[in-house]
């Protein structure tokens, strides 16, 4: 299949890409791992006239810890994340970024393409939006620092404007005793979840839960943050009458629609099943217990 | 194809210093199959699902139907037609050759490929990995259990070289 055609453009610097969306116009369009972009344009869902190549751009593939918060550069791969430190210390970030489509797709989509992209079956943006993450834009007035949660505005729609880029994304380490995890059920590995769900808790006093966020994805337009099932947990114990509550609200929050993937219903209902699991997960991982979670597949 | 500007890739596949001039818009499948008649390097779904196109780029491997060309611009690329060296088989070839780890064959250059990488990760694959390291791979015939021997196979005859 061919996209159609458009003329490619090699960015060394983030001045220079800036300057090429400049110049080119609104139908112009970045390109880091295209992953997610590429198989739009096969299938002319997506028909940019140009696109500014910033692969080159070494400095956007660095990883650092500074002052509390991991800094990923926007074309931080998946698989760099999967076999990272970060990923060691936040496991919701080894949750995500090991269960992404294949070992193929993680060695070349990356986490800025990803949030860029905002396909609402993307797995970044629900896992990040359980912690506390920031997204660094590049464009002709200089950088700016949008939350996660102002960036992504709607499907396929970002708080982006055509001539910025994404550079970094800023993740806060959270703190002693907060533990997540990130669970997604999809019917093969290559493919985009049918649901998946993000949880991240802070325990106090082992079984009281004192901060909590839970987030779902692919059930809804973006990710949803899932606030009156966190509402039905912060400051309660982490019981079963309590987690019930949590993932009826959970289910409530949910928004599927029907598809290949599954009718509307079957959705709402693994999303909940997603968020009990996630919760029980999170709250071992914050007691300090290692625990494998992830994406679940046919033939995992 | 339209009237596009072409534009001038070049990579050293398997070795080798080529280059060819292609539209933005080709394919790095397209452009080892039709540009360089690197016909090894297999088109299956063209969505990103099955595998057959995998080659590794840079050390890093790529379905090859979701990459533009000029992206590989100055790249390293490994094609199943690197995998032999002066007329005798890789040992993962030999591997595959010997447990009957294909039947149509179609899927076989994306798995061999996805498996070089597998090993260069983990040289003694636990089954857990070996299940990872092919999840991109679709193979309709074997049922995938030969290709799981095939890869242990493969794995002892590499430790042993």
């Amino acid at each position: 299949m061919y996209a159609a055609p458009f003329s490619y453009h090699r960015a060394t610097s983030v001045q220079e890409a800036v300057k090429l969306l400049q110049e080119l116009g609104e139908e112009a369009r970045v390109i880091a791992g295209g992953q997610s972009l590429i198989p739009l344009m096969k299938m002319r869902m997506a028909r940019p006239t140009a696109l500014v190549d910033i692969n080159p751009i070494s400095s956007l593939r660095e990883i650092e810890t500074s002052k509390g918060e991991l800094r990923f550069g926007a074309l931080v791969r998946h698989a760099d994340l999967e076999h990272s430190a970060a990923g060691a210390t936040v496991p919701i970030i080894h949750d995500c970024a090991a269960g992404i489509a294949d070992v193929q797709v993680r060695d070349q989509g990356t986490i800025g393409g990803s949030l860029a992209e905002a396909d609402p079956s993307g797995d970044w943006g629900t896992a990040l939006l359980a912690l506390e993450t920031s997204v660094v834009c590049f464009g002709p007035d200089g950088q700016r620092t949008v939350p996660l949660e102002e960036f992504i505005q709607d499907a396929f729609t970002t708080a982006l404007a055509h001539d910025e880029i994404v550079t970094a994304v800023h993740v806060k380490v959270p703190p002693k005793g907060s533990a997540g995890a990130h669970l997604a059920f999809k019917r093969s590995a290559p493919v985009y979840p049918t649901a998946s769900a993000s949880a991240q808790l802070t325990l106090e006093d082992h079984n009281r839960c004192k901060e909590v966020r839970i987030v779902l994805g692919c059930v809804g337009l973006t990710a949803i943050r899932a606030k009156e099932a966190e509402a039905a947990l912060r400051g309660k114990l982490l019981d079963e009458k309590n987690i019930r509550a949590a993932v009826e609200a959970a289910r409530a929050a949910a928004d599927p629609q029907s598809d290949m993937r599954g009718s509307a219903d079957y959705k709402r209902m693994l999303a909940g099943a997603l968020v009990k699991r996630a919760i029980g997960i999170a709250a071992r991982r914050a007691r300090g217990e290692s625990v494998e979670a992830g994406h679940e597949y046919v033939g995992r | 194809m339209s009237d596009a500007k072409k534009i001038l890739v070049r990579a050293r596949v398997n070795g080798e210093a080529r280059e060819a001039e292609v539209e933005p818009r080709t394919l790095l499948v397209e452009f080892l199959r039709e540009h360089l008649n690197l016909t090894g390097t297999h088109v299956g779904c063209d969505t990103s699902y099955c595998g057959a196109c995998t080659v590794i780029l840079n050390g890093r491997t790529v379905k090859s139907c979701t990459l533009f060309a000029p992206m590989a611009e100055g790249g390293e690329i490994t094609t199943v037609e690197g995998l032999a060296k002066g007329g005798k088989l890789h040992a993962i070839q030999e591997a595959f050759a010997e447990c009957h780890g294909l039947q149509c064959g179609y899927c076989t250059p994306g798995l061999l490929l996805a498996t070089l990488q597998l090993l260069r990760k983990h040289p003694r694959p636990t089954d857990a990995q070996i299940r990872k390291g092919i999840a991109g791979n679709t193979c309709r015939c074997t049922g995938y259990q030969n290709v799981f021997k095939s890869i242990r196979m493969a794995s002892a005859e590499m430790e042993k070289r």
